[in-house]
């Protein structure tokens, strides 16, 4: 233990805290702006400097260890002084137009400016030139970017990208992608990860709610709406709902309220996942010719196909040939429900609700269009544009009665929702999938040893006397490792589930922000609490599945599933 | 009239020059190129007085299309007007404040044209900021503010630790490194470099014995060392704790290389080159002394026995005179006196008048030594001026403290002989001439030839590499020197790695201890093991920038009267009291600065 003096109270903390950490332990508060816990702990923004008595300057209580009698003032003249012209400062190099900004109310710099109660600009402002390819699904805006280099490091650090780098020196430096290329040229997976720790408004995704808002007013075209397992759980944040409040079924309420003509389920889709993606693996794993590819990898999570195709194409045999529930639910949007109310499926408008900015890329994939109506999903917005558009609407979340999703395509099992956090899909193959090989269900939670934030879980499940090595990971630092595992030939697995997202899309680039809060374990317990609470715990079991099949695809990897929810991964690159 | 008295202003503008010129000494690595140049072309402008056109106009312009490529406004056009501008300053600007700014833009246009390239094309440089500048600047990248921090913390054997981690010689390196760490450090904004070299032998001293960490499992790969200098030797033990079987092929009775064979034993005494040696050879290194290679063995043979081999043979011949009278009795090259001193063999200078030729730092120690030996007098004849001599400043400086004479602008024309020995030197006056690689070249004077009355000539003019053996067994070589890869692989011959000496010509130690590890790196790499080298040592954190403003600690040595007749060590160490005051100077630019972004520590290689 050390003993120290904030403002004149005498504390004692564990060898090694911060100065930062033994404030907040105590209640006290000292203003931060680019610290992140464990990620950016790199004192740029110089706004948590305090005065140590003695010490001829002053020090940032971010990234300085308390020692022994250190006798520290946060509030003294000069940390106030220095710590206001500091955030002064930024601000004159920061486009303050807050109005027009995707982070207007949520942003710490906004927040801290209003704290320092920086009235009367000090410096004259002088922007850097924004310079970007606005078709991108994440747009990084140069006059909002406060040099913080969170983003430099969550690509760094938990992504293993190294998209981002502090470019130039002096007062030319700037953050920018590395090398000075393009976004397009550094294999950039569209994770977003940079985008939920960036503390303003310089990262976000493009905005497509104008093509929504156009579709919907448009009388000619049938808006069908799917959302995500994961968006359930983080949609209340982006509206200020508390989470007893932003229900399920309140959702639908609102989604419908902005006037699409079906709020239907992703997780109609994600059941179907599995059927397709379970039946695969049980073939591959009995497969003797030698043809078929083991281990298997999932292929749900765009950023992690991406990743897979950029950085070692030569392993994408690996992937399931399965689509993910986002483009499987376009496809049977635009074959089978078109059908079933007689609409032209070009008249259709597939609109995905994601907690994801690559979907935004996954959806324009050319290869992953089959249903021939043009793109099988023509839009996909984030939980945090789907907020914005109900704020645009003004629905008021709070006194929506709840209401049910559409039918057929709204119905969705408890194992469809889990896909939301890391471990899900795999959880919910292996009900699946004991199902099929023993033709009984298990204990729906047999298998929950594969839950959890660890970033790389492995476990190996028996099921009718076949063990299964078992691999989940989250966060592509962590893919990175196990890819490399399996390079070497250091691990055997069978089967891999991978997400983009540490914690999985509950933890996903296109969620709510609260800057300094990771929310993946949270939002991911909502969905397991869903999981339990829901009669169908089992994909196999879904009475809207089980339909489709026998009205239209007959059975799981049949010639017309291949067609609609299938893709062969190595005939298409990136 | 007024008695000429300097303004209180002019006092403030002198001393802001001379920061500038500390600053300049700190320049980070990986600064911007082009950002320096536009901002040195600002500031010449502020130099100029205004009078004529392409100083005054020519300049501001110059800046602004500098600054133009910098803000990513510029094409292949802005160049070749950055280009032209500058040169039309060259040519017509009336005094140097002009012309010489348009010179170092012009220069620049050429030396680091990449980077101009790159800004136009991706709106950044080529450089890549380094964090700790006296990391940066150590060839061998040792964890300097690590190792300091350490030190503070009174744990000696943990600062040895971290060291051995890149430099397996600390007691070697702690005694003569030349220290490049020191021109880099950030200290020297402040006030002047830290003492690091006296601080690693002060930790050295207090460290007591600290045992070498434990050994990979072996890999079943074995591996010949070549030479066993401080190349030949880090190499081996890197090697040896990665798991590898290393034997060392060592042509001498003992181990060290120049450590040993050049280096006069009042700068680094054997007891402390033991104590690295034994340390690294703890590891289980084996060793066949006595044996060289091409005569008692062929290199193809160790080639054939080996499953990689890494030459490391050193500079450790003698470069000739090529004068009349160089084989007359007296004359004697330095690098072998030194050798035969370092062997034990103390020749008997007494009474006997010593001419040294040559302005390097063998030079400095041949004629230290023979001084030592019992010389009535020492000259060090040099055919440049005293600053264009390659030499350390403290090894002249001693060199001259302990009564050795220079004169310098002296070229070589014969040694003059009677009954075949050496009776006289005899030298061409030289005047400096045009500057090449920023030297000036000595030209002959018009003034006639003198002569020096001696009875000994040591010719210390540089170092030959004796390569002949491999270039017959198929590896080429460049004008004697190894041809190998800058990953130390020799082109063409799988598994055989080249380094130190023999590989870039005469240079410091701990050059040599760089090439080595790079070797280490390598040939590991060339297998497929890449075993991590890491210290297990757990660094402090940074709680202080340092003191203000303070003075640097400098080393003492014994008096040169008292030093000059013994070959026992002239340097002291750092007191208890003076090592505490380097230490808290040190502005951890590990945790300060960029290091706290980009990583100011390796934990591993």
């Amino acid at each position: 233990m050390v003993n120290i003096t904030i403002n004149g109270k005498a504390i004692s903390v564990k060898d090694g805290t911060t100065i930062l950490q033994a404030a907040r332990e105590n209640g006290i508060i000292i203003p931060s702006l680019c610290y992140l816990k464990d990620i950016n702990e790199v004192a740029s923004c110089r706004v948590c400097v305090v005065e140590i008595k003695g010490n001829d300057r002053l020090a940032t209580a971010c990234n300085t260890v308390c020692m022994e009698g250190m006798d520290i003032l946060t509030n003294s003249k000069r940390a106030i002084e220095a710590r206001r012209n500091n955030v002064a400062l930024i601000l004159s190099q920061h486009d303050c137009h807050c109005p027009t900004c995707a982070r207007n109310s949520n942003c710490s710099l906004q927040n801290l400016a209003g704290d320092m109660n920086l009235l009367d600009p000090i410096y004259e402002a002088k922007l850097p030139e924004n310079d970007w390819d606005m078709s991108l699904p994440i747009i990084r805006t140069n006059s909002k970017c406060i040099q913080c280099l969170r983003c430099v490091n969550i690509c760094d650090k938990i992504q293993g990208m190294q998209v981002w780098d502090l470019l130039g020196t002096g007062r030319r430096a700037t953050v920018g992608v590395r090398e000075g290329r393009k976004l397009g040229e550094v294999n950039c997976t569209y994770c977003g990860q940079c985008i939920t720790h960036c503390p303003v408004g310089a990262l976000r995704e493009r905005d497509d709610t104008v093509r929504l808002m156009a579709a919907i007013n448009d009388p000619d075209k049938v808006v069908v709406l799917q959302v995500a397992p994961a968006v359930r759980a983080a949609w209340g944040d982006g509206v200020g709902l508390p989470p007893e409040m932003a229900t399920e079924k309140r959702m639908a309420a609102a989604f419908r309220a902005l006037g699409v003509d079906y709020v239907f389920d992703t997780n109609f889709a994600a059941d179907l996942t599995i059927m397709e993606e379970g039946n695969e693996l049980i073939g591959r794993m009995a497969d003797t010719s030698g043809k078929a590819k083991m281990p298997m990898f999932t292929s749900c999570c765009p950023g992690w196909v991406r990743f897979m195709k950029l950085e070692y194409p030569e392993l994408v045999g690996h992937l399931s040939t399965a689509k993910s529930p986002q483009q499987m639910f376009g496809a049977v949007t635009k074959t089978y429900f078109a059908k079933k109310i007689g609409v032209d499926p070009k008249k259709i408008v597939c609109v995905s609700v994601m907690p994801c900015t690559a979907k935004k890329y996954e959806s324009s994939v050319p290869e992953l269009n089959d249903a021939g109506a043009g793109a099988d999903v023509d839009i996909v917005l984030t939980t945090r544009e789907i907020a914005r558009l109900m704020r645009v609407k003004g629905i008021n979340v709070f006194t929506l009665p709840e209401q049910e999703f559409d039918s057929p395509l709204g119905t969705g099992t408890g194992a469809a929702v889990i896909f939301g956090a890391t471990g899900g899909v795999m959880e919910a193959a292996l009900r699946t999938a004991y199902f099929v090989l023993e033709g009984k269900n298990p204990d729906p939670d047999a298998f929950k040893v594969v839950r959890g934030l660890n970033g790389r879980k492995e476990v190996t499940v028996t099921i009718a006397g076949i063990p299964v090595h078992a691999c989940v990971a989250s966060g592509l630092a962590n893919a990175r490792a196990v890819m490399e595992d399996i390079v070497s030939g250091r691990s055997k697995y069978d089967f891999i589930e991978i997400m983009a997202c540490p914690g999985g899309c509950a933890g996903g680039g296109g969620q709510p922000i609260t800057d300094g809060l990771e929310l993946a374990g949270e939002r991911g317990a909502r969905l397991y609490d869903l999981d339990a609470k829901n009669k169908l715990r089992f994909s196999h079991e879904n009475p809207s599945v089980r339909q489709i099949y026998a009205e239209f695809f007959r059975k799981p990897l049949s010639h017309k599933s291949h067609e609609l929810l299938h893709t062969d991964q190595t005939q298409w690159t990136l | 009239m007024y008695i000429n008295q300097q303004s209180a202003a002019q006092q403030k503008v002198d001393e802001l020059y001379a920061t500038i010129g500390r600053r300049r000494c700190a320049a980070p690595f990986g600064s911007c190129p082009v950002d320096l140049t536009a901002s040195f072309v600002e500031m010449c402008l502020t130099q100029s007085c205004g009078k004529c056109v392409p100083c005054r106009v020519g300049l501001d312009r110059l800046h602004r299309q500098l600054e133009r490529i910098l803000d990513k406004k510029a094409t292949q056009t802005d160049l070749e007007t950055v280009q032209n501008c500058a040169r039309a300053i060259y040519d017509s600007a009336d005094c140097a404040i002009g012309f010489e700014a348009a010179k170092l833009v012009i220069d620049g246009l050429t030396a680091f044209r990449d980077d101009y390239e790159s800004h136009v094309e991706r709106g950044v440089c080529t450089e890549h900021f380094a964090a700790v500048p006296c990391v940066a600047g150590c060839p061998a990248n040792v964890d300097i503010p690590g190792y300091i921090a350490l030190i503070r913390e009174g744990r000696y054997a943990d600062a040895v630790r971290l060291i051995r981690k890149d430099n397996p010689f600390p007691a070697v390196c702690g005694l003569v490194c030349e220290h490049p760490c020191e021109n880099h450090c950030r200290r020297q904004i402040v006030d002047d470099s830290i003492n690091i070299r006296g601080l690693k032998r002060y930790a050295v001293e207090r460290a007591g014995e600290v045992p070498a960490p434990a050994c990979a499992p072996l890999n079943g790969k074995t591996v010949a060392v070549i030479g066993g200098g401080p190349a030949g030797l880090t190499a081996a033990y890197y090697l040896q704790l990665k798991g590898f079987e290393v034997t060392v092929f060592e042509k001498r009775p003992k181990l060290g290389g120049m450590l040993r064979y050049g280096i006069p034993s009042y700068r680094l005494p054997d007891e402390y080159l033991d104590r690295d040696i034994e340390n690294i050879l703890s590891t289980g290194i084996k060793v066949h002394y006595g044996v060289t290679i091409g005569k008692d063995i062929s290199f193809s043979e160790v080639r054939s026995k080996f499953d990689s081999v890494f030459i490391a043979i050193g500079a450790q011949g003698a470069k000739e005179l090529d004068c009349p009278g160089e084989d007359a009795q007296g004359v004697l090259y330095a690098v072998d006196l030194l050798a035969s001193v370092g062997e034990g063999n103390l020749p008997d200078f007494t009474g006997k008048r010593v001419v040294v030729v040559g302005g390097g730092n063998v030079a400095m120690d041949a004629a230290r030594t023979a001084r030592r030996l019992g010389s009535s007098s020492v000259i060090v004849v040099y055919r440049r001026r005293i600053e264009d001599m390659t030499a350390l400043p403290e090894e002249i400086e001693g060199a001259i403290a302990e009564g050795c004479d220079i004169i310098q602008l002296m070229a070589p024309v014969r040694i003059e002989v009677e009954d075949d020995k050496v009776v006289g030197f005899v030298m061409q006056p030289q005047i400096p001439g045009p500057i090449e690689d920023g030297r000036p070249l000595p030209v002959n004077a018009e003034a006639p030839e003198v002569t020096l009355p001696c009875d000994i000539v040591l010719i210390a003019i540089g170092q030959a590499i004796d390569s002949q053996h491999f270039q017959q067994s198929g590896v080429e070589t460049r004008r004697s020197r190894i041809v190998a890869d800058l990953g130390a692989n020799v082109q063409g011959i799988p598994g055989v790695f080249a380094g130190g000496d023999c590989y870039f010509g005469p240079a410091t130690v701990i050059r040599a201890i760089d090439a080595g590890k790079v070797a280490a790196s390598n040939i590991d790499s060339y297998f497929g093991f890449n075993t991590p080298i890491t210290s297990g040592v757990e660094v402090p954190p940074a709680y202080t920038q340092g003191k203000p403003a303070w003075g640097r600690v400098n080393m003492r040595e014994r008096t040169a009267e008292s030093r000059k007749v013994d070959f026992n060590m002239m340097e002291m160490c750092l007191t208890d009291e003076e090592a505490k005051l380097e230490c808290s100077r040190c502005l951890r630019c590990d945790h300060y600065g960029y290091g706290a972004f980009r990583g100011g520590r390796k934990e591993l290689w």
